[in-house]
């Protein structure tokens, strides 16, 4: 019986934190110009959702998910790109909202250190071979 | 005795590896996504007035030579209420506080300042969360500081508890200089 009461307050504090208003007019409704609405659901898929942090704004139900694809949507219905848009939210919310990784001052070792990995094997395998010869 | 070398080397690295991950791992996990709006000025908005007895907010109300508090709240929103106390104790002390109410009706924001009382001097309608996106604010609630000129100077996340409120008027007086 406790347990059950837990689990009905762990469900019930969720619920009554979500607000009433319908969803943002895009947030659920795709694009008429299906190469624009893949262009906007490409975007949406490399994008993090804020309130619901490991998924993306396309995989999300958060309120606030829905009204950034609306955002988005808009947007992109207006002819913005898709590049342009994701810079404009990074420049708001900085990397972490974007799924799409960009070399920068802190992650440049993240893509460097595989290639210098590599040159150190190839090294090691050359010398090897030409002792071995 | 260059293998003996070569293997001290490796060793080495591996201990400063296990270094890395013990250091990251004794540090508390942060899932708060800071807005890099801090030190830029409010991006143009005007939003409605979101209850019929205090009038709207535009970012030029924000930029009206006195420096304010932004808050962004929600009447559905749990910790927004646990805040409002403090949010009372600020205004006491003076602070010209101004809200941003997301995704809200009128009706229930009446019954949340029936029941937790109304601090806000202006409240915009924020009902598909523009403004949130265009400061980078990411929930609710969160308090932004923001100067005479209208350039956000402070982000606070989450709400504010008692022991906050120094703090933030301390920023309010800083945005005053």
């Amino acid at each position: 019986m406790k347990r059950l009461l837990a689990l009905l307050v762990a469900l019930a504090v969720p619920a009554a934190a979500q607000d009433t208003l319908p969803p943002a007019p895009y947030a659920y409704r795709q694009l008429d110009d299906p190469k624009l609405e893949a262009k906007a659901e490409a975007l949406m898929e490399t994008l993090r959702c804020l309130t619901c942090q490991s998924q993306s704004i396309a995989d999300s139900d958060a309120s606030m998910a829905g009204d950034m694809r609306s955002e988005i949507r808009t947007r992109i219905a207006a002819g913005e790109k898709p590049e342009h848009i994701r810079q404009w939210l990074i420049g708001r919310y900085g990397d972490y909202i974007s799924y799409q990784p960009r070399v920068t001052r802190v992650t440049w070792p993240l893509f460097a250190i595989p290639i210098a990995l590599l040159l150190i094997g190839l090294a090691i395998v050359g010398r090897r071979l030409r002792r071995r010869a | 005795m260059k293998g003996v070398r070569w293997s001290l080397w490796v060793l080495a690295a591996f201990f400063a590896l296990l270094g890395l991950f013990a250091l990251q791992l004794s540090r508390p996990k942060d899932d708060t996504v800071q807005s890099t709006m801090i030190g830029q000025p409010m991006p143009q908005f005007a939003l409605p007035a979101a209850i019929a007895q205090r009038p709207g907010l535009t970012s030029s109300d924000l930029a009206d030579g006195t420096p304010h508090l932004l808050n962004v709240f929600a009447s559905w929103c749990i910790p927004c209420a646990a805040e409002a106390p403090q949010l009372a104790e600020l205004e006491r002390q003076g602070a010209p506080i101004v809200a941003v109410a997301v995704r809200d009706r009128p009706e229930e924001l009446a019954a949340f300042f029936a029941r937790y009382g109304n601090p806000f001097s202006r409240i915009g309608a924020d009902n598909v969360r523009t403004v949130q996106l265009l400061i980078g604010s990411s929930g609710v609630p969160e308090t932004f500081v923001v100067d005479g000129k209208g350039v956000i100077r402070h982000q606070h996340i989450g709400e504010i508890r008692p022991e906050d409120v120094p703090d933030l008027m301390a920023r309010l007086q800083e945005a005053r200089g």
